[in-house]
């Protein structure tokens, strides 16, 4: 058995995410592998190789491999399957995109989001936005699975495996890159964050979530998040929603504020080890999954919570 | 130039989902039913291109039960021209799904498809992904912005981190993230008028491709239930509690 790991780099450094899906590879077993694909990725490489239990470290950079196009990773990843039982790539914006062409190309189904690794070939993963545990077996020769991180724990550093390189590809095709328009932050990544503060429709404009949110965040050292009613109002960047079909976190501690509560915002945040919910609506269905609910308005319990703080 | 939309037909967004208590599925009995949300943008954005001249024929396609019949009678209420039902009674994974898409798109032959990233049921986001990778066709996934001219679709992608832009020529495969649009509600004439639009139906089996499931399901089961919380009075109370009682600050 040997299984490859699709690494996750963030601004072209090792990404946690990484880490977690190493160890969703050892509780299938076998080999593992980590493949680096990106531009000038050395360094990322070099740090996969350090992480315990990892056999060897393949190395693809080109221009198209930089941008994340799906069409370039899975020209990478499709040769290299001959030698591997199972593909992981963390269940990422980027893994989503490219993983399930690796499954069409080898004729296989695709597994996304495994939350738990029964044996070899069985997987648990959530539907219906996580309002049930789906336990699927696969008797298929090649397994392609995408990985929720938060599910797993990040195996250990210690390791010291070669890195080689491997062919970059034959590139993304008639895909091209045009530009990006990537948000800066110094705080912590929102998915590896400990403390994540999320606010909700309730802040009514950027300015306010910038004025409430983001102190707080700051403050505790914590990630921002969002709503969807956030993000589509434009008070928070796209990339900051929490949920079914944004990000899904799991923090030590979660702290909802404005926020309802909707299933599909719950799908995302509810594996958080504390949650905690400010919100004027005593009866708002965020209070059913909270650990420690205020029902309060933001306006006032928000500045008090800072001065509670010190 | 043709659009194909693909639509499924899954249990309505506002509904909680219920397990049954013999764990082999979740219980749709009586449940609502609607069109995936993901599959409404992407008519939306299909008719869209319509109106501003872009492209001239809007074509919903569907694999599903009888009943999905009511899903495509939607698109064509939203401004689909005309609806495809591939029946079938089987519940297909994204594999099969995108090799009847493909079957579906040998034959109409369309110069773009826009579908949903995203299936509220299964959660799978592989479908649109899986087609462009066995047509051959350039992928634009999670789009959040698409602008086609000539022969070429720029498309704005949700991405970690923010944004991407990307270009391909046609023919492209698009799925729709959730701020590519907000899509219409069909008004009372235009439903009356899709009534009268055309729907074929067709056997899934007239295809000829290998739907048969790849994936045994073992069960399904609930998620584990968090333990009911507390209300605290103050905000001092919160801070106190999270540092003395949760020790996560
Ligand atoms: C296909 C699909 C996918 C979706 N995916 C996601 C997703 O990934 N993530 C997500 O979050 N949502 C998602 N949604 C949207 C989801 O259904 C809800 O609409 C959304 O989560 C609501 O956001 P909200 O809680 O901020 O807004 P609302 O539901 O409007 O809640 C605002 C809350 O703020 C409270 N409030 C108002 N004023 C104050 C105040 N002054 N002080 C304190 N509290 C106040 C109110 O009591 C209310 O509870 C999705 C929906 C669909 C259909
Ligand atoms: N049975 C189906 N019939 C038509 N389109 C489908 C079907 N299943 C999935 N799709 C399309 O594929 C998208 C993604 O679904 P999924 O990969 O299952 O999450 C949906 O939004 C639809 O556009």
């Amino acid at each position: 058995m040997a299984v490859l790991v699709i690494a996750d780099l963030n601004a072209g450094a090792l990404s946690d995410n990484t880490h977690k899906t190493v160890s969703a590879a050892k509780a299938i077993g076998g080999d593992i592998d980590i493949l680096v694909v990106g531009k000038d990725a050395k360094s990322a490489a070099d740090a996969a190789a350090k992480i315990e239990g990892v056999r060897k470290v393949l190395l693809a950079q080109s221009d198209d491999l930089g941008h994340g196009l799906a069409e370039a990773i899975e020209a990478v990843v499709v040769p290299l399957m001959s030698g591997y039982d199972a593909v992981l790539t963390p269940a990422t914006s980027q893994g989503k995109n490219f993983s399930p062409r690796i499954a069409a190309k080898l004729d296989v189904s695709h597994i996304s989001d495994v939350v738990e690794v029964v044996d070899a070939s069985t997987f648990v993963r959530p539907i219906y936005a996580g309002n049930a545990l789906e336990t699927v077996q696969s008797s298929e020769a090649k397994k392609v699975i995408t990985v929720r991180p938060t599910a797993f724990k990040a195996a250990g550093e210690g390791g010291s495996a070669s890195v080689e390189d491997v062919d970059a590809g034959a590139g993304a095709g008639a895909t091209k890159f045009v530009g990006e328009e990537i948000v800066k932050s110094e705080r912590p990544e929102l998915t590896g964050a400990k403390i994540v503060v999320s606010g909700g429709r309730a802040m009514g404009s950027a300015e306010e979530f910038q004025k409430v949110i983001e102190p707080l965040a700051d403050k505790l050292g914590a990630a921002v998040g969002a709503s969807r009613a956030a993000v589509d109002a434009g008070y928070a960047p796209n990339d900051y929603q929490v949920g079914q079909t944004g990000k899904v976190v799991a923090p030590e501690l979660y702290i909802a504020i404005g926020i309802s509560g909707a299933i599909q915002h719950l799908a995302g945040m509810k594996d958080s080890k504390i949650i905690v919910a400010i919100n004027k609506d005593g009866d708002a269905p965020i209070f059913q999954v909270a650990d420690y609910g205020l029902v309060a308005d933001y306006k006032t319990a928000v500045p008090e919570l800072m001065s509670a703080l010190g | 130039m043709k659009v194909l939309v693909p639509v499924k037909r899954v249990i309505d967004y506002n509904v909680k989902p219920r397990v049954k208590s013999d764990e082999t599925g979740v219980d749709l009995a009586n449940v609502k039913m609607s069109m995936n949300p993901f599959c409404e943008i992407a008519v939306e954005e299909a008719v869209r291109l319509k109106e501003k001249g872009v492209v001239t024929e809007v074509v919903a396609v569907s694999i599903g039960p009888a009943q999905a019949q009511e899903t495509l009678r939607t698109a064509l209420a939203m401004g689909a021209d005309r609806a495809i039902l591939v029946q079938t009674d089987a519940d297909l994974e994204p594999l099969a799904v995108a090799k009847v898409l493909k079957a579906v798109i040998d034959e109409e032959s369309p110069n773009l498809v826009v579908m949903g990233k995203q299936a509220i049921d299964g959660d799978n986001n592989a479908t649109g992904q899986m087609l462009s990778a066995l047509l051959g066709w350039p992928q634009a996934a999670f789009a959040s912005k698409l602008e086609i001219s000539g022969d070429k679709a720029t498309t704005t992608r949700e991405v970690d981190g923010g944004l991407q832009t990307i270009e391909a020529p046609l023919p492209v495969i698009i799925t729709a993230d959730l701020r590519l649009n907000e899509p219409r509600y069909a008004s009372l004439p235009n439903i009356m008028k899709a009534k009268k639009k055309p729907l074929d139906t067709k056997d899934i089996a007239s295809y000829g491709v290998d739907t048969a499931p790849r994936l045994k399901v073992i069960k399904v089961a609930e998620p584990p239930k968090r333990g009911g919380g507390i209300k605290v009075e103050t905000a001092a109370d919160l801070v106190a509690k999270l540092k003395n009682e949760a020790g996560v600050l």
